[in-house]
């Protein structure tokens, strides 16, 4: 654990991301402190889900160091980062579609579970035990999330509201201390959305770190205790909300050159 | 109920030999039993974690010869003059060789080609058995190549002097492998109920949301491919024993199809599905030569039976059949809440 | 062995028989490519096209009796037959369907076409006459057969048909375009369902081809489909799925290893060359040696 800086759970610094001759990603450091809700905003194709992936180690990244909690995350497999406790969503939708909501749960859980295959074999007591811990587990996620009547039906049943729930439910069994949502309320209605912005004090309320990429400006004005706003692969501010919303760069980054020059 | 009904199932099963006097359709459901076996291992890995190995047959014949060998003893050269002999060991030992070098294998060729997946995967796994085939076929001092591994022991259960089980006859065969056939059930349905069989599940559904919350990919496709290829080597060693002759034929690639086709029409991934499709692919050729038709027919309606298959009943008979009982029970449950309904209405 | 240095002649032979050899690979490499890359369905009924040529080769030069010369090309046209039909009855349906899906299909296909072949023809290998005198071209120390020579130029001359059909056509075009970007083709107005039955069809006539060809080198049985599917399958993992140079020179490649395998190694062995080179293409450099860009999985 770094010793310096407590409070910084997430530490990214130069982060470079290239696809062929393609930047992505160029020399991005931030980080994220401990307890807040961080936003990452800016058009698309701005890196913003190439910086989720490279974190949670679906891709490679071409330079730079992610350290979380003071451990180096370069070079660890997906499911290694997630055992350290940082856990994402995708931006697609995606969750276990063969599966039931209450299953996508139980599923989720693996890190909650400690049989070893052995022991499974030989269906030793704990085992069963376990099991039962487990089911309650998967019972209280999806009440969480507010999905506890949809436990018995298939993931592939459920309509897209509640599926983007089904997967914040999946990503909370992987018990996070850093949850990262990649446009999570994207596609959902007004009302879905402020239902999950509950849901987010709620997760918030567990001690859960949350790095958000939004394009859902309402929902990350309300939510975020900052935002980073990224255009063509660099950070081009970072602040509090409000000052977010009156940065020129922001501005111009989102609407384009003529509406700043309109405003003058 | 359930439980009910698998306790009546296996009763039926276990009486078979009591009122059955035909050794030969015996001799059958012998030869069915080791199949199902085969393919209900091949289903942990086709069926839950979604990887389709055309190499299964390789286990399978690795053990019936690892087993056969260990119980007949054996001298290779290694090299010129390094030479490794190895006496007779008794059968038991032998089959838990057999079992335990083909989980072996499984485990070296599952570090190595879960390296690449789809497509390139199932070409590694046939190239695989392909060539386990050719080294059976050619290095003829440890296999006797195409003469055959002959006079393959039986097993002989007991402790000395006090009592003895012989394997000789086909009767105690049927339990043997009737036996062996309930172990590897019950560890099968013990893993899938598990987390290790639920993070094959959740690889199979999504990798990459699998790897998210934590599932070692290659670590559970491994595990799946060790028990798998220990169970299909259990098979082998059964075969061995039973029929006690071993050619490289065993290695052939339609035996890997057989097997596939038996998951496949059944219902891959469900516990039931290579039993149901063990069982009928098991029963039929017999069925055709009683029939008296040459065994190209047989081979032909495998092969139109899985194109039919794999347009009609794409899941499988056993998902088909659960579907078509649920859609049954639903209609027959549906008129309560109707008539609820239209209460409320009044 | 005769000569000055018998260990050079017999190279020298061996690198001829590789060369003479790898011309008909690389025709069933190139079909099968062209499978994979274009349609995504890894055909296992390959080697029964293989199979299929050669059979036609028998039954049109050793049963009707037709001039040796003129059953070539109706043994591939009949190739060519069979594929489209196969498309159109068992994949055209499954278009969109997971590789796992059409993979069963292909091996269903594949048991149902060799066991119908064992029941016309029945298990007996058949010998097919060709119109080559029988003594050999002797070439310094070298000999090498009439038949083999003729299989040699025309299996070029397919190849090189093949080059022309894929790079100067409308057809050849939508084909690559397809490969490229099969929506982006669609969107463009090729018509995807053509171009899928014409490559099923192309892919089955060059198998075919190469049946015709080696048929009357070798004997014609029912299972020779299945070392054919198989090592069609190695050469164009060598050179990479989808890859059409990779699948030529990939052809090559195992037709000299097999060669200098079973000279120098052992005989028995010359069929596994194929299936340890995958292994070893495969855990090395799994997007086989040639092709630019293709992602596993």
């Amino acid at each position: 654990m770094s010793t310096s800086q407590p409070d910084r759970e997430l530490v990214v610094d130069g982060l470079s991301i290239r696809f062929g001759g393609l930047t992505a990603v160029e020399s991005m450091s931030f980080h994220v402190a401990k307890g807040e809700i961080l936003s990452l905003i800016g058009p698309n194709g701005a890196g913003k889900t190439s910086a989720f992936n490279a974190i949670t180690g679906y891709i490679e990244p071409n330079g730079g160091t992610i350290a979380y909690r003071g451990i180096r995350l370069n070079g660890l497999k997906p499911s290694q980062i997630a055992a350290h406790g940082v856990v994402r969503t995708f931006q697609k939708t995606s969750v276990f579609m063969g599966q039931t909501a209450f299953d996508n749960v139980l599923l989720g859980l693996h890190l909650a579970s400690r049989q070893r295959p052995l022991a499974i074999i030989f269906a030793l007591p704990s085992v069963a035990r376990e099991e039962k811990e487990l089911a309650e587990e998967a019972r209280r996620i999806l009440a969480f999330v507010g999905l506890e009547a949809r436990g018995a039906l298939l993931a592939s049943s459920l309509p897209y509201g509640e599926l983007r729930l089904l997967e914040v439910a999946i990503a909370l069994a992987a018990k996070p201390r850093l949850l990262l949502l990649d446009e999570p309320v994207s596609g959902m209605n007004p009302s879905e959305t402020a239902s999950f912005m509950q849901i987010l004090a709620r997760i918030r309320a567990l001690d859960i770190t949350v790095l958000l990429v939004e394009h859902d400006m309402k929902m990350v004005m309300g939510v975020s205790d900052r935002v980073i706003c990224l255009n063509q692969g660099r950070i081009i501010a970072d602040g509090p909300p409000a000052a977010i919303q009156s940065d020129r760069e922001v501005i111009r980054a989102y609407l384009g050159e003529r509406y700043t020059r309109a405003q003058d | 109920m359930k439980q009910g009904l698998t306790i009546a199932w296996l009763l039926f099963l276990a009486s078979v030999p009591l009122w059955l006097n035909n050794l030969y359709v015996l001799h059958v459901l012998i030869m069915a039993g080791i199949f199902i076996i085969a393919a209900m291992s091949l289903n942990l890995l086709l069926g839950y974690t979604g990887q389709l190995s055309l190499g299964h047959v390789a286990f399978f014949g690795i053990g019936a010869y690892a087993s056969s060998l260990a119980s007949l003893g054996f001298a290779v050269h290694l090299l010129p003059d390094w030479q490794v002999s190895v006496d007779p060991k008794p059968v038991w030992f032998s089959m838990l060789c057999g079992t335990l070098i083909a989980g072996l294998c499984g485990w070296a060729i599952g570090r190595l080609s879960f390296k690449v997946r789809g497509a390139y995967f199932v070409i590694v796994t046939v190239s695989f058995a392909e060539v386990i085939r050719l080294v059976a076929l050619n290095w003829v001092e440890l296999t006797q190549g195409p003469m055959a591994l002959n006079n393959i022991p039986y097993l002989r259960l007991g402790i000395p002097g006090l009592f003895e089980l012989s394997f000789l006859r086909k009767p105690a065969n049927y339990y043997l492998v009737l036996a062996v056939g309930v172990i590897c059930y019950v560890v099968i349905r013990r893993l899938v109920h598990s987390r290790a069989g639920r993070a094959m599940i959740a690889l199979r559904e999504n990798e990459p949301l699998a790897a998210s919350v934590g599932v070692d990919v290659t670590r559970y496709l491994v595990l799946a491919t060790i028990v798998s290829a220990g169970m299909a080597g259990a098979a082998g060693a059964l075969y061995a024993h039973y029929v006690r002759i071993v050619d490289p034929d065993v290695f052939l690639f339609i035996y890997t199809v057989t097997m596939v086709i038996m998951v496949v029409t059944g219902g891959k991934g469900t516990l039931a599905g290579p039993i149901v499709g063990g069982a009928i692919f098991g029963l039929l050729p017999e069925t055709l030569r009683a029939l008296e038709a040459p065994p190209e027919v047989q081979w032909v309606t495998y092969g139109v039976l899985m194109v039919l298959v794999v347009y009609f009943l794409p899941d499988g008979i056993v998902p088909a059949l659960r579907n078509w009982w649920h859609g049954r029970s639903a209609v027959a449950a549906a008129p309560a809440p109707e008539q609820a309904s239209t209460e409320a209405a009044r | 062995m005769r000569g000055k240095i018998p260990n050079m002649d017999q190279l020298l032979q061996h690198i001829l028989n590789a060369l003479i050899l790898g011309g008909t690979y690389a025709l069933l490499g190139i079909g099968l490519t062209l499978i994979f890359g274009i349609m995504r369905v890894v055909n296992f009924a390959h080697g029964e096209l293989y199979a299929f040529g050669a059979y036609m080769m028998y039954l049109w030069v050793m049963v009707l009796g037709a001039n040796f010369y003129l059953a070539l090309p109706l043994a591939v046209l009949l190739g060519v037959m069979l594929g489209a039909a196969m498309e159109l009855v068992l994949l055209r349906r499954l278009r969109g369907a997971d590789i796992d899906t059409t993979m069963l299909v292909m091996i269903g296909a594949w048991i149902t076409l060799q066991n119908v072949e064992q029941m016309t023809w029945s298990g007996v290998a058949k010998s097919i006459n060709t119109p080559f005198p029988s003594s050999p071209l002797v070439l310094g120390s070298v000999s090498l057969s009439w038949n083999r020579l003729f299989v040699f130029v025309v299996a070029l001359a397919l190849i090189g048909a093949t080059y022309a059909v894929i790079n100067r056509t409308k057809l050849g075009k939508a084909m690559r375009a397809t490969f490229q970007d099969r929506d982006t083709a669609a969107l463009m107005g090729v018509d995807i369902n053509w171009i899928h039955t014409a490559t099923f069809a192309l892919g089955s006539g060059l198998a075919a081809a190469a049946g015709a060809l080696l048929g009357p080198v070798f004997v014609v049985v029912p299972t020779m489909g299945d070392l054919a599917s198989l090592k069609a399958f190695a050469i164009v993992i060598l050179g990479g799925l989808g890859s059409i140079p990779g699948a030529t020179i990939g052809g090559f490649i195992l037709a000299f290893m097999e060669e200098l395998g079973a000279g120098y190694v052992s005989s028995g062995y010359r069929d596994a060359m194929g299936f340890l080179l995958i292994i070893v293409i495969l855990l090395v450099k799994p997007t086989g040696l040639f092709a630019q860009k293709e992602r596993i999985g």
